[in-house]
Protein backbone atom coordinates (compact mmCIF):
# COMPACT_ATOMS: atom_id res chain seq x y z
CA UNK A 1 0.00 0.00 0.00
CA UNK A 2 1.31 3.23 -0.97
CA UNK A 3 0.93 5.66 1.34
CA UNK A 4 1.39 9.21 1.30
CA UNK A 5 1.03 12.21 4.06
CA UNK A 6 1.68 15.81 3.72
CA UNK A 7 1.35 15.93 7.73
CA UNK A 8 1.48 11.72 8.34
CA UNK A 9 1.10 12.00 12.15
CA UNK A 10 -1.43 14.50 12.54
CA UNK A 11 -3.65 13.72 9.73
CA UNK A 12 -3.60 10.08 10.49
CA UNK A 13 -4.40 10.02 14.07
CA UNK A 14 -7.44 12.70 13.18
CA UNK A 15 -9.39 10.30 11.38
CA UNK A 16 -10.30 8.88 14.38
CA UNK A 17 -9.70 11.29 17.02
CA UNK A 18 -11.71 14.33 16.57
CA UNK A 19 -15.52 14.38 17.47
CA UNK A 20 -17.67 15.28 14.75
CA UNK A 21 -20.95 16.97 15.47
CA UNK A 22 -23.99 14.90 15.81
CA UNK A 23 -26.91 14.75 13.70
CA UNK A 24 -26.95 13.44 10.09
CA UNK A 25 -26.33 17.53 8.71
CA UNK A 26 -22.68 16.98 9.22
CA UNK A 27 -21.94 14.30 7.00
CA UNK A 28 -22.85 12.82 4.14
CA UNK A 29 -21.37 11.21 0.68
CA UNK A 30 -22.53 12.32 -2.48
CA UNK A 31 -21.58 9.83 -6.02
CA UNK A 32 -19.28 11.21 -8.67
CA UNK A 33 -20.46 9.41 -11.86
CA UNK A 34 -20.90 11.99 -14.23
CA UNK A 35 -19.83 16.08 -14.61
CA UNK A 36 -22.85 17.49 -13.30
CA UNK A 37 -22.02 15.28 -9.87
CA UNK A 38 -19.27 17.97 -9.75
CA UNK A 39 -21.05 20.48 -10.08
CA UNK A 40 -23.41 18.93 -6.95
CA UNK A 41 -20.05 18.53 -5.04
CA UNK A 42 -18.87 22.56 -5.26
CA UNK A 43 -21.97 23.81 -4.50
CA UNK A 44 -22.44 21.29 -1.34
CA UNK A 45 -19.13 22.12 -0.31
CA UNK A 46 -19.80 25.95 -0.74
CA UNK A 47 -22.79 25.10 1.78
CA UNK A 48 -20.30 23.42 4.56
CA UNK A 49 -17.40 25.78 4.04
CA UNK A 50 -20.03 29.02 4.55
CA UNK A 51 -21.84 27.14 7.45
CA UNK A 52 -19.04 27.15 9.51
CA UNK A 53 -17.78 30.66 8.16
CA UNK A 54 -14.89 29.72 5.97
CA UNK A 55 -13.13 33.22 4.58
CA UNK A 56 -14.04 33.62 1.52
CA UNK A 57 -10.58 32.94 -0.10
CA UNK A 58 -10.39 29.38 2.29
CA UNK A 59 -14.20 28.31 0.74
CA UNK A 60 -12.97 29.30 -2.72
CA UNK A 61 -9.57 27.18 -2.23
CA UNK A 62 -11.53 24.24 -0.73
CA UNK A 63 -14.18 24.02 -3.16
CA UNK A 64 -11.07 24.24 -6.63
CA UNK A 65 -9.67 21.52 -4.40
CA UNK A 66 -13.03 19.39 -4.48
CA UNK A 67 -13.50 20.09 -8.28
CA UNK A 68 -10.00 18.69 -8.91
CA UNK A 69 -9.95 15.72 -6.74
CA UNK A 70 -13.75 14.82 -8.04
CA UNK A 71 -12.79 15.30 -11.43
CA UNK A 72 -9.60 12.86 -10.85
CA UNK A 73 -12.11 10.08 -9.45
CA UNK A 74 -14.12 10.86 -12.63
CA UNK A 75 -11.73 10.66 -14.97
CA UNK A 76 -8.93 8.34 -13.56
CA UNK A 77 -10.91 6.15 -11.05
CA UNK A 78 -14.09 5.67 -13.41
CA UNK A 79 -15.57 7.19 -10.83
CA UNK A 80 -16.98 6.83 -6.99
CA UNK A 81 -18.11 8.62 -4.20
CA UNK A 82 -17.29 11.74 -1.81
CA UNK A 83 -17.89 11.67 1.78
CA UNK A 84 -18.07 15.23 3.35
CA UNK A 85 -17.11 15.35 7.06
CA UNK A 86 -17.48 18.69 9.35
CA UNK A 87 -15.36 18.47 12.02
CA UNK A 88 -14.28 19.86 15.47
CA UNK A 89 -10.80 19.44 17.39
CA UNK A 90 -12.21 21.10 19.95
CA UNK A 91 -11.06 24.34 19.26
CA UNK A 92 -11.57 24.75 15.44
CA UNK A 93 -13.87 23.35 13.08
CA UNK A 94 -12.79 22.18 9.45
CA UNK A 95 -13.93 20.20 6.58
CA UNK A 96 -12.56 16.64 5.86
CA UNK A 97 -13.45 15.66 1.93
CA UNK A 98 -13.02 11.91 1.49
CA UNK A 99 -12.82 10.90 -2.47
CA UNK A 100 -12.92 7.19 -3.03
CA UNK A 101 -12.53 5.30 -6.21
CA UNK A 102 -12.06 1.63 -6.95
CA UNK A 103 -10.18 2.25 -10.21
CA UNK A 104 -6.80 0.85 -11.56
CA UNK A 105 -4.82 2.90 -8.73
CA UNK A 106 -1.80 5.13 -9.28
CA UNK A 107 1.23 3.27 -9.68
CA UNK A 108 3.61 6.16 -8.46
CA UNK A 109 1.89 8.36 -6.58
CA UNK A 110 4.88 10.69 -5.99
CA UNK A 111 5.29 10.85 -9.34
CA UNK A 112 1.28 11.37 -9.61
CA UNK A 113 1.57 13.96 -6.94
CA UNK A 114 4.41 16.03 -9.19
CA UNK A 115 3.03 19.46 -10.77
CA UNK A 116 2.89 18.69 -14.42
CA UNK A 117 2.80 14.99 -14.41
CA UNK A 118 -0.30 13.67 -16.11
CA UNK A 119 -1.55 10.42 -17.50
CA UNK A 120 -4.55 11.56 -19.24
CA UNK A 121 -4.72 14.89 -21.40
CA UNK A 122 -4.92 17.08 -18.64
CA UNK A 123 -2.15 19.77 -17.24
CA UNK A 124 -1.41 17.66 -13.97
CA UNK A 125 -1.85 19.90 -11.72
CA UNK A 126 -5.10 18.72 -10.27
CA UNK A 127 -3.78 16.02 -7.43
CA UNK A 128 -0.47 18.64 -6.44
CA UNK A 129 -2.91 21.86 -6.30
CA UNK A 130 -5.49 19.93 -4.03
CA UNK A 131 -2.79 19.55 -1.86
CA UNK A 132 -1.52 22.70 -1.98
CA UNK A 133 -4.53 24.34 -1.75
CA UNK A 134 -5.77 22.06 1.73
CA UNK A 135 -4.15 22.21 4.92
CA UNK A 136 -4.06 18.56 5.25
CA UNK A 137 -3.60 15.80 2.63
CA UNK A 138 -3.51 12.01 2.56
CA UNK A 139 -3.94 10.12 -0.28
CA UNK A 140 -3.68 5.87 -0.39
CA UNK A 141 -3.21 3.72 -3.71
CA UNK A 142 -2.92 0.44 -4.48
CA UNK A 143 -2.68 -0.66 -8.48
CA UNK A 144 -5.98 -2.64 -9.30
CA UNK A 145 -7.57 -1.84 -6.15
CA UNK A 146 -8.74 1.60 -6.04
CA UNK A 147 -7.58 5.07 -4.78
CA UNK A 148 -8.26 7.61 -1.93
CA UNK A 149 -7.39 10.95 -0.83
CA UNK A 150 -8.59 12.93 2.00
CA UNK A 151 -8.29 16.53 2.33
CA UNK A 152 -8.99 18.87 4.99
CA UNK A 153 -9.22 22.57 5.48
CA UNK A 154 -9.35 24.34 8.97
CA UNK A 155 -11.40 27.59 9.90
CA UNK A 156 -8.53 29.50 10.60
CA UNK B 1 -29.37 21.24 -24.18
CA UNK B 2 -27.89 24.17 -21.77
CA UNK B 3 -25.50 26.49 -23.73
CA UNK B 4 -23.56 29.93 -22.50
CA UNK B 5 -24.97 32.76 -24.77
CA UNK B 6 -22.31 34.23 -26.91
CA UNK B 7 -23.66 37.87 -28.25
CA UNK B 8 -22.35 39.69 -30.97
CA UNK B 9 -21.70 43.50 -30.58
CA UNK B 10 -20.15 44.55 -33.51
CA UNK B 11 -16.87 43.52 -34.41
CA UNK B 12 -16.84 41.99 -30.74
CA UNK B 13 -18.13 38.57 -29.10
CA UNK B 14 -19.26 38.78 -25.50
CA UNK B 15 -19.95 35.78 -23.17
CA UNK B 16 -20.79 36.10 -19.72
CA UNK B 17 -20.65 33.00 -17.93
CA UNK B 18 -23.31 32.84 -15.60
CA UNK B 19 -23.75 29.64 -14.36
CA UNK B 20 -20.79 27.02 -12.30
CA UNK B 21 -19.93 25.25 -15.85
CA UNK B 22 -19.42 21.40 -15.80
CA UNK B 23 -16.65 20.17 -18.13
CA UNK B 24 -18.78 19.62 -20.90
CA UNK B 25 -20.65 22.90 -21.15
CA UNK B 26 -17.20 24.44 -21.16
CA UNK B 27 -15.63 22.66 -23.73
CA UNK B 28 -19.30 23.39 -25.82
CA UNK B 29 -18.41 26.97 -24.95
CA UNK B 30 -14.87 26.84 -26.48
CA UNK B 31 -16.12 25.27 -29.68
CA UNK B 32 -19.17 27.50 -30.08
CA UNK B 33 -16.94 30.77 -28.91
CA UNK B 34 -14.37 29.24 -32.09
CA UNK B 35 -16.61 28.94 -34.84
CA UNK B 36 -18.34 32.30 -33.81
CA UNK B 37 -14.88 34.21 -34.21
CA UNK B 38 -15.06 32.55 -38.03
CA UNK B 39 -18.92 33.31 -38.89
CA UNK B 40 -19.18 36.34 -37.23
CA UNK B 41 -15.17 37.41 -38.44
CA UNK B 42 -14.48 38.95 -35.05
CA UNK B 43 -11.41 40.72 -34.19
CA UNK B 44 -12.02 40.63 -30.33
CA UNK B 45 -13.81 38.13 -27.69
CA UNK B 46 -14.69 40.01 -24.32
CA UNK B 47 -14.93 36.80 -21.79
CA UNK B 48 -16.88 38.25 -17.99
CA UNK B 49 -16.28 36.08 -15.34
CA UNK B 50 -17.08 37.75 -12.41
CA UNK B 51 -19.98 35.77 -11.73
CA UNK B 52 -18.09 32.56 -11.25
CA UNK B 53 -16.95 32.22 -7.77
CA UNK B 54 -14.44 28.94 -8.11
CA UNK B 55 -12.28 28.67 -11.88
CA UNK B 56 -10.67 25.03 -11.52
CA UNK B 57 -7.72 23.36 -13.43
CA UNK B 58 -10.18 22.22 -16.38
CA UNK B 59 -12.20 25.51 -16.62
CA UNK B 60 -8.66 27.80 -16.31
CA UNK B 61 -7.19 25.39 -19.20
CA UNK B 62 -10.18 25.87 -21.30
CA UNK B 63 -10.58 30.06 -20.84
CA UNK B 64 -6.58 29.90 -22.07
CA UNK B 65 -6.82 27.62 -24.48
CA UNK B 66 -9.93 29.80 -25.99
CA UNK B 67 -7.67 32.70 -25.87
CA UNK B 68 -5.35 31.26 -27.56
CA UNK B 69 -7.04 29.52 -30.30
CA UNK B 70 -8.83 33.07 -30.52
CA UNK B 71 -5.22 34.61 -31.70
CA UNK B 72 -4.64 32.08 -34.02
CA UNK B 73 -7.96 33.10 -35.49
CA UNK B 74 -7.38 37.01 -35.54
CA UNK B 75 -9.24 37.78 -32.81
CA UNK B 76 -7.68 39.49 -28.93
CA UNK B 77 -9.36 38.06 -25.93
CA UNK B 78 -9.60 39.75 -22.56
CA UNK B 79 -10.49 37.95 -19.46
CA UNK B 80 -12.69 40.01 -17.07
CA UNK B 81 -13.96 40.64 -13.86
CA UNK B 82 -12.06 37.95 -11.87
CA UNK B 83 -12.77 37.30 -8.14
CA UNK B 84 -9.98 38.18 -6.00
CA UNK B 85 -10.54 35.03 -4.28
CA UNK B 86 -10.78 33.04 -7.71
CA UNK B 87 -7.39 34.72 -8.69
CA UNK B 88 -5.63 33.94 -5.21
CA UNK B 89 -6.69 30.16 -5.87
CA UNK B 90 -5.90 30.12 -9.73
CA UNK B 91 -2.38 30.53 -8.73
CA UNK B 92 -1.77 28.88 -6.16
CA UNK B 93 -3.01 25.82 -8.21
CA UNK B 94 -0.61 26.43 -10.74
CA UNK B 95 -2.29 28.52 -13.26
CA UNK B 96 -1.08 31.64 -13.84
CA UNK B 97 -3.28 31.94 -17.39
CA UNK B 98 -0.30 33.73 -18.78
CA UNK B 99 -0.28 35.12 -22.45
CA UNK B 100 -4.37 35.62 -21.31
CA UNK B 101 -5.05 39.18 -21.43
CA UNK B 102 -7.13 40.58 -18.32
CA UNK B 103 -9.03 43.14 -17.26
CA UNK B 104 -10.68 44.09 -14.26
CA UNK B 105 -14.15 45.27 -15.33
CA UNK B 106 -15.75 45.15 -18.88
CA UNK B 107 -15.41 48.69 -19.64
CA UNK B 108 -11.49 48.29 -19.37
CA UNK B 109 -11.97 45.30 -21.03
CA UNK B 110 -13.39 46.82 -23.88
CA UNK B 111 -10.70 49.60 -23.78
CA UNK B 112 -8.15 47.04 -23.87
CA UNK B 113 -9.78 45.90 -27.24
CA UNK B 114 -9.84 49.19 -28.71
CA UNK B 115 -13.46 50.22 -27.97
CA UNK B 116 -14.17 53.31 -26.03
CA UNK B 117 -18.13 53.16 -25.28
CA UNK B 118 -18.08 56.00 -22.96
Amino acid sequence: MVNYSAESDTFASSIGKFDEFPGSDERASLPLRSDEHVVALRKMVRERATAIDLSLVDQTKLVTAASELARNTLKYGGGGEVLAVTLSDGVRQGIRLTFVDKGPGIANVEQALSDGFTTGAGLGLGLGGARRLADEFEIMSKPGEGTTVSILKWKR
Amino acid sequence: MERIPILRMGDLLLVTIQVDMHDRLAMMLQDDLTARIVKEQAKGVLIDISALDVVDSFIGRMISNTAAMARVLDASTVVVGMQPAVAITLVELGLALTGVKTALNVERGMALLGKNYL
